[in-house]
């Protein structure tokens, strides 16, 4: 019943499996008298709408890089990126990016902190106020929203930005490291509330990590990249169940494609 | 409960410092031109004050022209550091390339170049607005460059993430991000605002506190001078509270002990 459903749904508004389509991209910093530095060499991809993607590398191989040329922060030296059908050439308003740090504006209480995007692109304030605290409930920030951000700890922090990150309703949430200053325990709870969010908004995401664990547990596809100049050496599906627990990380699947992870680390010198 | 003790603590510093000046003035026998006593500032102080505001050989005429100069010189000096400020940090280029002549002109001492600018225009009002300005245009100007220069690359890379304008990026992460840094110049700037309307008023002027010290001096009425330097205090202090009220609303968002690290006084 729910399989005739889909397959309807799917067939009616075909969704893109080529939702975000990268050929041949090359990203080369011209670095003056020390001449050009390659990061990303010929990267081809393609992401699915709605679909989870996770990017691990050694620290340097450009996953930054590569999440700010989506994101249009950055331009790029070769190549194309077209996102739902459009190349990316600037920012643009159907993106959402998360931060390392959760770059929280301190003299913005946090709903403030949190409609900086419909300030920022005119939206109609009212209605975007009752969205940042629907968001602001989702994120489970409910009760300090009109805290500053120094007075929450570094996981609301973060939660607070992943809510402004969402607030315009972008299809497209980058995210870059987002968990990477957390500590342990704080990151496995961020992954299942990131997770359950994700399957709440029905958004496409990549997530950049270098944690094989937070690779695996959170993405649909793990891209794998080598040392500097950055390259796709290989994309891993996870054929692991939605909602995922904690305690997938015990499973066979989850181990083999750790352990295929590791190996591809090991072979291009990653872990040197 | 410890900051009222150690207000009690002050005042009665204050009591035995006053007695001890009073009692060594009598004991020693000590000529009122060099040092007066208690009731010769107070008495001064009195003759002062109980004129009419209007009256030129009073303390409220005086006072007032000297605040009127203080006033129109820090918000003019500062104002235009700060808008100056602004445009360096939207051009780099201009920053580089007027960088030396800041230097080169902030090292000369302003002071220096009082008589100058006195000659040039004259004894009235506006030439020490003039010197005011020149004292607290450039501590508004570096801290405000600094302040624009500090900024958090990352908060700006936020705001062009959501294609804001040059002007959004300015108004929202810039400007409040710069401002710390801002009010560390201005409460600079406020302590030299008194200093410039003073030097001004010494080297020419028609009226102000500087100018009736000057007199005092000359007639020898150390007791009159004093009472123009409690009025200055005064001044002084007020000038400060109310900056630093006023950063304590604009900077609310600071803690405490941080914001209050800025205040810088000279």
């Amino acid at each position: 019943m729910d399989g005739i459903f889909f397959a309807l749904l799917s067939d009616a508004m075909t969704v893109p499996d080529d939702y975000i389509r990268i050929s041949g991209l090359s990203k080369t910093f011209d670095q003056g008298r020390a001449g050009a530095m390659l990061a990303l060499s010929n990267i081809n991809c393609t992401i699915a709408c709605g679909s989870f993607v996770t990017v691990v590398g050694p620290s340097g191989c450009g996953k930054s890089t590569l999440l700010r040329i989506v994101a249009g922060l950055l331009d790029y030296s070769e190549g194309s990126v077209v996102l739902d059908g459009q190349a990316v050439k600037g920012t643009r308003r159907d993106v959402g990016v998360v931060f390392q740090s959760s770059i929280l504006l301190p003299w913005r209480t946090i709903i403030e902190n949190v409609l900086l995007p419909a300030e920022v692109l005119g939206l109609d304030m009212e209605a975007a106020r009752e969205r940042a605290m629907q968001l602001i409930h989702m994120v489970k920030l409910d009760g300090f929203e009109n805290k500053l951000p120094r007075q929450l700890s570094g996981g609301m922090q973060q939660r607070a930005s992943i809510a402004r990150a969402l607030l315009h309703d972008p299809k497209i949430l980058l995210m870059d490291e987002p968990f990477g200053a957390l500590d342990a325990m704080t990151r496995e709870l961020m992954n299942l509330e990131l997770q359950r969010i994700w399957r709440e908004s029905g958004k496409t995401v990549i997530l950049i990590t270098h944690s094989i664990p937070e690779a695996i547990f959170l993405g649909d596809q793990v891209f794998v990249m080598t040392p500097r100049p950055g390259a796709l050496d290989r994309v891993i599906p996870i054929d692991l169940q939605r909602p995922r627990a904690m305690s997938v990380m015990g499973d066979p699947v989850f181990t083999a494609a750790s352990e295929q992870i590791r190996t591809l680390f090991e072979h291009t010198g990653s872990f040197d | 409960m410890n900051s009222k003790n150690n207000r009690w603590a002050s005042l009665a510093l204050l009591a035995v410092l006053l007695a001890l000046w009073e009692g060594s003035v009598r004991l020693f026998h000590i000529p009122k031109f060099l040092v007066p006593s208690l009731i010769d500032v107070a008495a001064a102080l009195w003759n002062g004050l109980a004129v009419a505001p209007w009256a030129k050989d009073g303390l409220w005429y005086h006072s007032g022209v000297t605040l009127v100069e203080i006033l129109l010189g820090f918000f003019l000096g500062s104002g235009i550091g700060v808008a100056l400020g602004v445009a360096v940090s939207q051009a780099p280029r201009v920053e580089a390339v007027i960088a030396p002549f800041i230097a080169a002109f902030q090292s000369l001492p302003k002071v220096a170049i009082t008589p100058i600018i006195v000659m040039w225009m004259g004894f009235g009002i506006s030439s020490k607005v003039t010197i005011i300005c020149l004292l607290t245009f450039f501590p508004v100007l570096i801290t405000s460059i600094a302040g624009f220069r500090t900024i958090d690359p990352d908060r700006i890379d936020l705001l062009r993430s959501l294609s804001a304008t040059r002007w959004q990026v300015f108004r929202k992460a810039k400007f409040p991000s710069a401002l710390p840094f801002i009010f560390s110049g201005l409460n600079i700037a406020a302590a030299f605002s008194v200093v410039g309307a003073i030097v001004g008023e010494f080297v020419g002027a028609q009226a102000g506190l500087g100018v009736l010290i000057m007199q005092m001096d000359a007639q020898m009425d150390t007791g009159g001078s004093f009472a123009v330097f409690i009025v200055l205090s005064t001044i002084g202090i007020a000038l400060t509270s109310t900056l630093r009220a006023v950063q304590g609303r604009v900077l609310h968002w600071m803690p405490a002990d941080s914001a209050h690290q800025r205040t810088v006084s000279a």
